[in-house]
């Protein structure tokens, strides 16, 4: 049989957010705001950071870091402020929990 | 007022009593995800639509098929053989196969004296355009300090056990540079075509953690 895998295929991502936080930074990086060896630097230095703390498995504690990684980088490149993002991060709670379930969840801006 | 929608429908499951009220909370880290999609979108930093065509991209489009159709072109034609290993890059491009980071593309190739096999140990580094997203064992402490250090117990664990006197080069992948392993052409290929021999070569033999299917188990 030609073209056939018989390896179980793995899911991509585990999770839709580990999608989205990769998109995000491979998207800013295309866009220009930073080098990607800037990146890796910096996400290596936070793997290696969290990886003495506790063993990371390459799961979900990976993307974690790779999220903290990049909220700190965009936030020393002045794009995004922590507290700007947790303001923002507590209104798409809010906006989860006041929405009817089935319906779509949408952000009202409080500026 | 301003009116954001949501990328995502997959939301996670959470069993408490107010549960079905509303709509399923997602976990906390995917909330902060939302909060700087939200904030650069905002600044116009970012296109939502965009990030949508990258994930795309890599669920359907992008995965180690690529990787597999390289590794049996260099198998079943000389003259691509020759190319890729002086220069990986532009023939992997002229394949539609780019790397969007930049990065450069090395070939390296398994032979009856050595194995190749790959590896990050700063983070994940790993060849995108060709081998899709890397699986968590890559990513993993584990692998990134082990196979450096016993590459042949790693081997081992992946049920790889080599002819004693063949030497494991082990290559350090970086920001710029990504390594494809070649593994070796299983026996009773000959006369193969490209499809054929492209349903052979697994993931892992492109990482060296593997070596490609014999004949037989692929029927």
């Amino acid at each position: 049989m030609t073209g056939q895998m018989t390896d179980r295929p793995e899911p991509v991502f585990a999770a839709p957010w580990h999608a989205q936080v990769f998109a995000l930074t491979v998207h800013l990086n295309e866009s220009g705001l930073f080098a990607w060896p800037d990146w890796a630097e910096r996400f290596g230095a936070g793997l290696k950071a969290r990886g003495l703390a506790k063993e990371l498995d390459g799961g979900e504690d990976y993307f974690s870091v790779w999220l903290e990684v990049l909220e700190g980088y965009l936030a020393e490149l002045g794009q995004a402020e922590p507290a700007e993002v947790e303001r923002f991060r507590a209104a798409w709670e809010a906006a989860y929990l006041a929405t009817p379930h089935g319906e779509p969840v949408h952000l009202q801006a409080s500026a | 007022m301003v009116r954001f929608m949501p990328h995502d429908h997959h939301h996670d499951h959470r069993h408490g009593a107010e549960d079905h009220a509303h709509a399923l909370l997602p976990p906390d880290p995917a909330l902060r995800v939302k909060a700087l999609e939200t904030i650069l979108t905002a600044k116009g930093v970012i296109d939502p639509a965009a990030l949508d065509v990258i994930i795309d991209t890599y669920e359907t489009k992008i995965g180690p098929r690529n990787g597999a159709e390289v590794v049996a072109r260099a198998w079943a034609d000389p003259d691509f053989h020759a190319r890729l290993m002086e220069d990986a890059t532009p023939v992997v491009a002229d394949l539609g196969f780019f790397g969007r980071q930049g990065e450069h593309i090395v070939a390296v190739e398994n032979t009856a004296e050595v194995h190749n096999m790959v590896v990050c140990t700063l983070c994940s580094c790993y060849p995108w355009p060709l081998l899709g997203i890397p699986p968590a064992w890559y990513k993993s402490d584990a692998y990134r300090s082990r196979a450096v250090r016993e590459p042949r117990k790693v081997l081992a664990d992946f049920g790889v056990t080599l002819p004693e006197g063949k030497a494991v080069r082990v290559w350090d992948s970086t920001a710029e540079i990504r390594y494809l392993v070649i593994p070796e052409r299983p026996a009773g290929t000959e006369g193969w075509d490209v499809e054929r021999l492209a349903a052979l070569v697994t993931r892992d033999s492109m990482i060296g953690t593997g070596l490609a299917r014999v004949p037989e188990d692929a029927a």
